[in-house]
């Protein structure tokens, strides 16, 4: 299942936020959203998965979602939104009781997505006993139990320490390796979209455009940390967003 | 409220320069932390204080009971079968009018905080039914509910309503959005959002809330039973009230304390059995 954003514009009253953003989302793909605080990237992914709605233009789904897809467009949150009186297992059991899946059959989906992100000790313990880069891989886990056809991602590092960050890039690609998956990531940080993003897709400052959609063609699982050729790409996408970067930085917020 | 915090002096056998000093620790306090002993020291001091001052004479007998013939009379009270002929209805009229002002008032918290048209229409009514000294509508609500037990219940139900209700949609308001919108994102049905999400959510402030009502359903116990009640906890303090047995007046006083306790008591046990996810 493709997604394709077609035309898409947004303001906030009369205060312009995107401006005609189409793009294809191909399926089995990671492609990733940087662009300057406050271009609108975070408003792009709610309007993908039907959180908000723009302006003007379509968010299109091209063709059916797989079969046994619970959720076809699933996000990760930045700050997990984890339920705190729930358990790990039962903060994967929320997703699922809705479908009407409980007893065996839940449990089988828990144990194989906690298996996948190597959580399955923790599957008793409450979020308020786990550090910030187990509580991700908990909403990781809860994302994949309902089986999404595209994944998106809302800087889901952001609130990681920058060792944790590093793991988690390891294990989203060990992800991914095993069985691909469609995912629109938004992040801020550049060194996260060189290693994950198959495209790039740069946004100028407000009101948002598409500057550039920037193509990597070396496989995840050989992209390492420290890699000149990454490092190239990476000082490339900083130059295109440096001046942008600063003027939006010395933009005053009216909002 | 701080802490005192004690200077620590330098560890012996370290050799300290004239010019170095131990940099001042200052950053204690601000953190309560549990100390179940003192609230029993603090009541046993001040009765000890009372029958010490009772027993000497510089606290007159009109001006205070003594203690011991409080207890003295509390065990009259006890022998001769009246305590629980006056508990018994005082508690049950406690218990059927907090759960119907507690349950009613939750509900329409947990409506307002949930619909807009429902705020707009039932906040600023509640503002006006809140400040209501209830104890002057005891007439309204005997005319309503009939003499008997129907307008205790309702004069509890309704003075614990009000305060419930402005506890639960602040509650409400105050669940994590994050939280809500990860449930719509995952396709969760509106029932499951209110049932799995707002409403844990909302539970520490529902709770906190109780407290208060609660106290006020207490404190209405006695208002209730200023009408038509022959027997109660209520009707036993008004009766030695009016002819100024202090004794008797104290013993009852002390009872509802007790029951106020007792309640706040059974709520923190609630507290932490609903409430252990809290960091």
């Amino acid at each position: 299942m493709d997604i394709r954003l077609d035309a898409i514009s947004h303001s906030y009253d009369d205060f312009e936020v995107l401006r005609d953003i189409t793009l294809d989302i191909p399926a089995g793909r990671i492609v990733c959203i940087v662009g300057p605080s406050g271009c609108g990237k975070s408003t792009l992914l709610r309007f993908i998965g039907g959180l908000e709605r723009p302006r003007a233009g379509r968010v299109l789904q091209v063709g059916e979602p797989p079969a046994g897809c619970l959720n076809p467009l699933t996000y990760i949150f930045q700050d997990f939104a984890l339920l705190p009186w729930r358990t790990v297992e039962g903060n994967i059991s929320l997703v699922l009781e809705d479908h009407g899946i409980r007893g065996q059959r839940a449990k089988d989906i828990i144990g194989d997505v906690l298996a996948r992100t190597k959580l399955t000790d923790f599957a008793k313990a409450l979020p308020k006993q786990l550090s910030g880069g187990m509580k991700q891989r908990v909403a990781i886990a809860r994302a994949l139990a309902v089986n999404p056809a595209v994944m998106l991602m809302d800087e889901p590092l952001s609130a990681l320490d920058s060792q944790t960050r590093e793991l988690l890039m390891d294990d989203l690609v060990s992800l991914w390796s095993r069985q691909p998956f469609t995912a629109v990531y938004v992040t801020h940080n550049l060194n996260e979209a060189v290693r994950l993003g198959h495209q790039i897709v740069v946004l100028s400052r407000r009101p948002g455009q598409i500057r550039e959609i920037v193509t990597l063609d070396a496989p995840l699982e050989e992209r390492q940390f420290g890699d000149a050729e990454l490092d190239a790409k990476q000082k490339y996408l900083w130059q295109l967003m440096r001046d942008e970067a600063r003027a939006a930085d010395a933009e005053l917020l009216n909002v | 409220m701080s802490d005192a915090t004690l200077d620590t002096p330098p560890p012996r056998g370290v050799p300290v320069r004239d010019e170095a000093k131990t940099v001042a620790f200052r950053g204690g306090g601000f953190a309560p932390r549990p100390h179940r002993w003192v609230g029993g020291l603090v009541f046993a001091v001040l009765i000890l204080i009372a029958e010490w001052g009772t027993r000497a004479g510089w606290i007159s007998a009109l001006t205070l009971p003594k203690p011991s013939d409080v207890l003295a009379t509390f065990g009259e009270l006890y022998q001769s079968g009246l305590l629980f002929k006056h508990l018994g209805p005082s508690l049950s009229r406690f218990a059927v009018g907090s759960f119907f002002g507690v349950s009613v008032g939750i509900a329409v918290g947990v409506l307002i905080g949930l619909f807009s048209y429902v705020r707009a229409g039932a906040v600023p009514l509640v503002a006006a039914l809140f400040p209501i000294p209830k104890i002057a509508l005891l007439p309204l609500f005997v005319i309503w509910f009939g003499i008997g037990e129907g307008s205790k219940y309702a004069l509890i139900a309704f003075g614990t309503f009000t305060p419930t209700v402005v506890a639960t949609y602040g509650a409400v308001d105050n669940v994590d959005r994050t939280l809500i919108r990860m449930g719509q994102s995952f396709g969760l049905s509106w029932w499951s959002i209110v049932r799995k999400i707002v409403l844990p959510g909302a539970m520490p402030g529902i709770l906190s809330g109780l407290r208060i009502s609660l106290a006020i359903a207490i404190i209405l116990l006695v208002a209730a039973e200023m009408l038509g009640a022959e027997y109660g906890i209520g009707a036993y303090i008004l009766q030695a009230g009016s002819l100024y047995d202090l004794e008797r007046l104290f013993a009852g006083v002390v009872i509802l304390s007790v029951l106020g306790v007792l309640v706040s008591a059974v709520i923190g046990v609630i507290e932490r059995r609903l409430l252990g996810w809290r960091t």
